[in-house]
């Protein structure tokens, strides 16, 4: 380990809590409408305390100037749409419109993925996709997953991807549509309605993620990344060998799939090949981009409840776990593998699948990003971790992406978390929990609960049905403990609509495209339908004011608290399948057992 | 979920198809190709008029007189169409193995060098499979070999290392390393200036590079470095 490998990790840290200031700021003014921010005296007139005017009126300045060009956009759409954006919508309302705009974006994906070796920009004539690898890929793109059963750079063409863009468009602002519907739970009171899911999901697209896209897509070509329609390049290198390289219209993808928090890349080995990974500069890009917007919801939603202290709070929660699995998974790669190190080589650091320019460091940083943030982009091969290190990733998705985690889905899992850590805090005092002013009662928590019972239970038991039956087993590349551990990664990244694998399970067989997929639509819908379902009940509730009896949710105890209820909660019912996986492989690597 | 919802769904999804999927790519190709075109079209590196490659994506190099890259577990080696890992766990027999023979390999080719002189990054496959760059240790093991083959001194060597070297970004993020292009391509011009005949270590051992017959190494049009 070198300090800068450390320090990278703290500045990474430090420039998420700017992010969360300025990004948060800027769609607290693109979003919200009066009705959605509570009222300061009840939040204790603390809401504007740490509020720095300057950074507002610039922040307010950037969004006028795109209001004159995005307003006339916004209208026109509303109008060809049928769209009323001044209609309330009930919390039921509210989901049945988001499962329609995802329900018809998979279809229309699906088709369009079926018809590429009849559509043009196709200049590799890649032939027709595979039935289950197109439904999969459907899926996986509509949910926010981006699960790749296939080599992009290998099986689709130009216009396939450009297809797979859309959703990286549209389903990251699905999921700030479903953090908007939980955070006016808390904002508002006394209310059945939500919002307008309609109104949410066009000023995101056009405010947050196009110009976001955009300027993503340029800084990225800036860097080095190319951006063309050329059929992939025929060269003969110096010493005369013949190479074809593979290009395309990669920035543009790149920006949206890290901006998104969606992680699809157009080649096989995402952000780890290097056109779509140029340099150092490029990959911090990437992470600035991917941190973005998960980020500005921590914020964002301390400005809905008038109460900045209470997005710090969630924000150091989430900090804290972010460093120490950074912490570890960098040691344990820079540690090694003691069988490799009994050979005698210079150095110790495990260099498996790792790209040069990134180093032990960086890699190690950017694979933490990958499974917090949800956007399972990678730079390095999670397959050939070291198994502790797989064991840290493994942990981040199996909690519910809550560290960060994507557009905002992970905001509102860790608020799930949030209200079962005032409910175990109310038990253990005895008092009715309360949060935010809202009386936190058996609905509620029945609803967290929930949430945090589908990953469990999909990943569990699809985990234990692939390792018994033939056709599971026979898509695990690694043989030993690593085999169980890419099927459980696999199963805990389909339902935390994470995209990252470890990559030496065969996803494009049948039985993992139908599984995965399944484990997609209910990591997306079965999770987070029923927040929505907390977010009308809490909307519906009286405000109650705080007293000296309330426990306070800004304090460095709730903070702790927070963390053990993710930690507890979240991982202890994996423990048992963890054993047998990454920490019996870590026992064996120890011992010098091969498999 | 009402058929209104549906029909106004479909409608922003093929709109977005036409605009977030055709019109966004097209129009950020345009611009980049007029204002950022050597990026745009991949990096692409010319020597003697030719394109010898991409400074971004790595070639495979196993003459003596050049410096070769990390080993590559795409299939055939930097196949730069099909990017991939090894995918080897920690654990896997079949890494191991892979280990042990490019370290045999690597004493072979390299006589004088002992095992632990060969850092791990050397005879680990990388992540891409197409990693362009090789680490500072990497390159200085290899400095006696390139050295005997070019007919070069192992300053003058040491000196294309070190004329090539990028460092970490703001000093901490990444690793500090060197391109095996661009170093290549220095040792071709390094052999130009010192008179070397063409191609000691470069060429004419090798059958396959003087078959392309059209690259003279005293000739150099322009070796794009950024």
């Amino acid at each position: 380990m070198t300090w800068q490998g450390v320090l990278q990790i703290f500045v990474l840290m430090g420039i998420a809590a700017i992010l969360a200031r300025v990004v948060g700021g800027y769609m607290f003014l693109v979003l919200a409408r009066e009705g959605d921010v509570r009222s300061a005296r009840s939040a204790g007139g603390t809401g504007q305390a740490m509020r720095t005017p300057l950074l507002d009126t610039w922040i307010g300045a950037i969004k006028s100037v795109l209001d004159r060009v995005i307003e006339p956009i916004e209208h026109g759409i509303y109008r060809v749409c049928g769209i009323d954006p001044d209609q309330e919508m009930r919390w039921t309302t509210y989901a049945f419109a988001l499962l329609a705009v995802n329900l018809i974006g998979f279809a229309v994906l699906f088709i369009l993925l079926g018809l590429q070796q009849w559509l043009p920009l196709n200049p590799a004539h890649m032939p027709k996709i595979p039935f289950w690898v197109s439904l999969n890929t459907a899926i996986s793109f509509t949910t926010n997953t981006n699960w790749q059963a296939y080599a992009g750079e290998a099986t689709l063409s130009y216009l396939s991807q450009a297809w797979l863009v859309v959703q990286q468009f549209l389903s990251p602002v699905t999921g700030i549509c479903l953090f908007l519907a939980v955070a006016r739970g808390f904002s508002r009171h006394s209310t059945k309605t939500l919002g307008n899911f309609w109104r949410d999901f066009v000023r995101t697209l056009l405010w947050v993620a196009v110009p976001g896209a955009i300027i993503g897509t340029i800084v990225l070509i800036a860097l080095g990344s190319p951006q063309n329609l050329h059929a992939y390049t025929h060269v003969t290198t110096i010493q005369g060998v013949h190479q074809t390289i593979a290009q395309g219209p990669v920035a543009s993808m790149t920006s949206i799939m890290q901006l998104g928090n969606n992680g699809g890349g157009f080649f096989n080995m995402n952000a780890g090949q290097p056109f779509a990974g140029p340099n150092m500069a490029s990959l911090l890009f990437q992470l600035i981009l991917g941190f973005a917007v998960p980020s500005g919801c921590i914020y964002l939603f301390g400005r809905m409840v008038a109460d900045i202290r209470q997005a710090w709070a969630i924000f150091a929660a989430m900090a804290v776990l972010f460093v120490a699995g950074a912490l570890l998974i960098y040691a344990f790669e820079a540690a090694g593998n003691p069988i490799i190190n009994a050979l005698h080589l210079a150095g110790h650091s495990n260099w498996v699948g790792k790209e040069s320019r990134f180093g032990i460091g960086s890699s190690s940083l950017f694979e933490n990003s990958t499974t917090t943030i949800s956007w399972g982009s990678t730079a390095a091969a999670n397959d050939s971790l070291t198994p502790l290190a797989g064991l840290v990733l493994l942990f981040n998705m199996k909690t519910g992406e809550v560290i960060f985690g994507s557009w905002g889905a992970g905001m509102i899992g860790m608020l799930a978390y949030a209200v079962l850590a005032v409910f175990l805090a109310g038990l253990m005092v005895g008092r009715t929990p309360e949060y935010l002013g809202k009386k936190i009662e058996s609905f509620e928590v029945k609803m967290s609960v929930l949430a945090m019972v589908v990953p469990s239970f999909v990943i569990l038991i699809l985990a234990a049905i692939s390792v018994v039956i033939g056709p599971g087993l026979a898509g695990i590349y690694n043989p030993g403990p690593h085999g169980l551990s890419e099927v459980l990664y696999a199963f805990s990244s389909g339902v935390g609509n994470n995209g990252s694998a470890f990559g030496g399970l065969n996803a494009a067989s049948p039985w993992y495209a139908a599984t995965v997929g399944i484990a997609m639509l209910l990591g997306r819908y079965a999770m987070y339908i029923p927040l929505i379902a907390l977010g009308g009940s809490l909307a519906a509730k009286q405000r109650i004011p705080a007293s000296a009896g309330t426990f306070p949710t800004h304090t460095p105890l709730f903070v702790g608290l927070l963390i053990g209820t993710v930690v507890i909660v979240g991982a202890l019912v994996f423990f048992p399948a963890l054993a047998l996986g990454p920490i019996a492989e870590q026992v064996a690597m120890h011992a010098g057992r091969l498999f | 979920m009402t058929s209104r919802m549906l029909w106004t769904s479909t409608k922003l999804v093929l709109l977005s198809c036409i605009f977030l999927g055709i019109v966004y790519m097209l129009a950020m190709t345009g611009f980049a190709e007029v204002v950022f075109p050597s990026q745009a079209n991949g990096s692409l590196v010319h020597y003697h008029g030719h394109v010898v490659g991409s400074r971004l994506i790595g070639e495979q190099f196993t003459l003596p007189g050049f410096f070769q890259g990390r080993p590559s577990a795409t299939s055939p080696a930097y196949n730069a169409a099909d990017s991939s890992a090894s995918n080897l766990g920690p654990t896997n027999k079949l890494l191991v193995e892979h280990v042990k023979a490019r370290i045999q390999a690597f004493l072979k080719e390299n006589p004088g060098i002992k095992t632990d002189q060969i850092p791990p990054s050397l005879v680990e496959s990388s992540d891409s499979g197409l990693d362009p760059d090789i680490t500072l240790a990497d390159a200085y093991v290899q400095v006696p070999r390139v050295a005997r083959a070019d007919h070069l001194s192992q300053a003058t060597v040491r000196k294309v290392i070190t004329e090539n070297i990028h460092g970490r970004f703001l000093g901490i993020f990444g690793h500090t390393y060197v391109n095996v292009l661009e170093m290549n391509l220095a040792l071709l011009r390094a052999q130009a200036t010192n008179g070397v005949s063409a191609g000691a270590g470069t060429h004419s051992i090798s059958a396959p590079a003087s078959a392309t017959g059209h690259i003279d190494p005293r000739v150099d049009l322009g070796a794009r470095k950024r």
